[in-house]
């Protein structure tokens, strides 16, 4: 029936394995409970899904999992609201709905042939993971890849064990900071804006890719087009309320943008006047 | 004008007006037509003419709304109430799905099959639904549900001749006289010795049902009335609203100062966008039953007014009332027509009726037009 494709009805996922990531953040691996042997969730990088829990309510959330990989959905979720708190309970085997993918992806493709800056900020590390595998897959058709990372605190850490993998790669320069610490943490403190000028960028070849709170994105555009890169190189993720993630319930409008399926995925040039006006 | 295209138009008594109602029924419809009812024009089934909210007008102006006697015993003698056709093709409130926690299968709502006859759309109306169609059915995702009761609905225009002193559909293009988009087109003709409509079709459904009804065609001097009473009620209209300068206003001025006054004025009420024929924003709430076994997800009208529609984890990313009020106007007139092509206003004026502290979006948009220096020296 019409039922199996409306993409208003969540569809059932079995959780396999839960990984708690730090005190309020968790990585749930997912598949797909059908009959009909469909296994692969196939996704781009950057897409989000509705994640539904019974009865609760229904939130987006970026995938966070390997797209060459589709045999599990992966998603790393923050408890913050009443949706994602319940989410937090649920454990191995219990079921979760899932309505998507939905919306724009990291330019990946795009990228092939140039360097590539990823910055994230706490929980934007997630929906930029797929990326990076995706990237580290295919190392050679990129340049140089750089990932700056900050969080709140080294608890805050997200994904601990594949940041020191990917730092002890010689091919990935990885930058990683703190808003404050402890005198036992011996890296750095500061704002993730801050690491851009300890990199080096090839302006006119680099494609950058920046997920995070909209204050940390802003400061991170401004500070990579001071070392003179366009803006329309510069991609950006963003976030707004949604109810139905398929451009109907007019939640994540964002001027003449709807977040949901313009988005979230960006080239800061086509938001670029939007993202001065204060509450739009 | 081409004349050959022109579908020709007949003559029908009041009293058979009836007919086309039962054969309506006979087909298959529901039937909703205006009705007074707790003094105001509302949509809603109706089955006779009888129904119909004969002699009454109602006078309109910015939070008010009357209905008054008028001197003859018109059916289509007001101009638009609080209700609008949205109400049966998008329902305030609809359920979406139930859901076992035992088996996690989400089960559709059963589409709703019942094939609507809307009589008495104001052209502003056909354009509100021609514009919902953009929005619902032909988009990516379409709303299988509107689709199927739009698809399926018949729509009895009726030419408006009694404009409220709210409405300015005439600088929109959207009214008063309909011109396309209606299964059927009356226009009524009312003296104190006979009461009778101009009947057209403007589909093949329209001009199926008409042809069963053998009737006379109509009379020059009945054509030259009718005209004669929408020349004059566009004349009557004396709000306004330059669709393309609107929209280069509000793109302009997101940071106007004026917006801080409106947000002190608006009472974030949220009527103008119930009312609206166009705005289609909608939440979801999901409900379990006592023991917690089923739940159900529930779509009902939002409004880019309250708090929580701009709410994600954190707080409310359009907190002050200024800030919804730009939104809603703004996506009004100017972003709708990046999303759609089109505006999303109609000229109906139900937002300005509505509004109890009396918000003319007329009047706003010119206070973001740039003070010329002679006056403002």
């Amino acid at each position: 029936m019409a039922a199996q494709t409306d993409p208003m009805l969540p569809r059932p996922f079995r959780i396999e394995k839960v990984t708690h990531e730090t005190a309020d953040t968790f990585t749930f691996e997912l598949s797909q409970q059908q009959t009909n042997g469909n296994s692969g969730f196939d996704f781009a990088c950057g897409q989000f899904n509705m994640l539904y829990t019974f009865g609760t309510g229904e939130i987006p959330v970026s995938i966070s999992g390997d797209p060459a990989r589709p045999q599990r959905l992966v998603h790393t979720i923050r408890a913050v609201g009443s949706v994602t708190r319940a989410m937090k309970k649920l454990k191995k085997g219990d079921t979760l709905g899932v309505r998507g993918p939905f919306g724009s992806a990291w330019p990946v493709q795009q990228a092939e042939g140039n360097d590539v800056v990823i910055i994230a900020g706490g929980i934007g590390l997630a929906p930029l993971r797929p990326a990076i595998y995706s990237i580290l897959q295919n190392r050679e058709k990129y340049g140089n890849v750089v990932l700056l990372y900050g969080a709140r605190t080294p608890q805050d850490i997200l994904f601990e064990k594949e940041l020191r993998e990917w730092r002890g790669r010689f091919d990935m320069q990885v930058l990683i900071t703190v808003d404050h610490a402890l005198g036992t943490w011996k890296g750095n403190i500061g704002v993730v804006p801050d690491l851009i000028k300890r990199v080096k960028i090839d302006p006119d070849n680099t494609i950058a890719m920046v997920c995070g709170p909209e204050i940390m994105m802003r400061f991170c555009v401004i500070g990579l087009h001071n070392r003179g890169m366009e803006h329309d190189t510069i991609f950006v993720s963003m976030e707004r309320n949604m109810k139905c993630g398929i451009g109907l319930c007019g939640h994540c409008q964002y001027g003449p943008e709807f977040i949901c399926k313009d988005g979230p995925v960006f080239p800061f040039s086509k938001i670029r006047t939007l993202f001065d006006i204060y509450e739009l | 004008m081409n004349k050959k295209s022109k579908p020709s138009t007949h003559t029908l008594p009041a009293s058979q007006l009836q007919k086309i109602i039962d054969l309506l029924y006979d087909q298959g419809y529901t039937v909703i037509g205006p009705q007074r009812r707790d003094n105001a024009i509302i949509y809603d089934e109706i089955t006779s003419t009888d129904a119909l909210p004969a002699g009454w007008i109602d006078v309109q102006e910015g939070g008010t709304y009357q209905l008054q006697r008028r001197d003859d015993d018109a059916w289509f003698g007001y101009a638009v109430g609080p209700h609008s056709w949205k109400q049966f093709l998008f329902p305030a409130k609809k359920k979406l799905f139930t859901i076992e926690r035992e088996t996690f299968r989400a089960q559709a709502e059963p589409a709703d099959k019942t094939r609507y006859a809307f009589l008495g759309v104001r052209s502003c109306e056909l354009h509100a639904i021609a514009i919902q169609d953009k929005v619902f059915r032909d988009g990516p995702y379409a709303d299988p549900a509107y689709s199927r009761l739009r698809n399926n609905a018949f729509f009895i225009a009726v030419n408006c001749t009694e404009p409220a002193a709210t409405c300015f559909c005439s600088s929109m293009n959207t009214g008063p006289g309909a011109e396309s988009g209606y299964d059927l087109l009356l226009t009524e003709l009312i003296s104190s010795d006979q009461h009778e409509f101009l009947i057209s079709s403007g589909s093949a459904k329209g001009r199926a049902l008409l042809g069963t009804m053998e009737l006379p065609e109509a009379t020059p001097a009945a054509r030259e009335r009718s005209q004669e009473l929408l020349t004059r009620a566009a004349e009557k209209m004396h709000r306004r609203m330059d669709t393309e300068k609107a929209r280069k206003l509000l793109l302009a001025n997101p940071e106007h100062p004026h917006w801080q006054e409106l947000g002190t004025r608006c009472l974030n009420c949220a009527n103008c966008t119930m009312v609206c024929p166009t705005c289609f924003c909608s939440t979801v709430e999901d409900v379990t039953n006592l023991t917690g076994d089923t739940a159900e997800r529930w779509r009902r009208w939002d409004s880019c007014f309250t708090m929580g529609h701009s709410y994600i984890h954190g707080g409310h990313i359009r907190s002050s009332g200024a800030a919804r009020y730009r939104q809603w106007l703004t996506h009004k007139l100017a972003t709708w027509v990046d999303q759609f092509g089109v505006s999303g206003c109609v000229g109906c004026g139900r937002c300005i009726t509505w509004c109890p502290v009396a918000i003319d979006v007329t009047e706003e948009i010119t206070k973001f037009e740039p003070v010329t220096r002679d006056t403002a020296a």
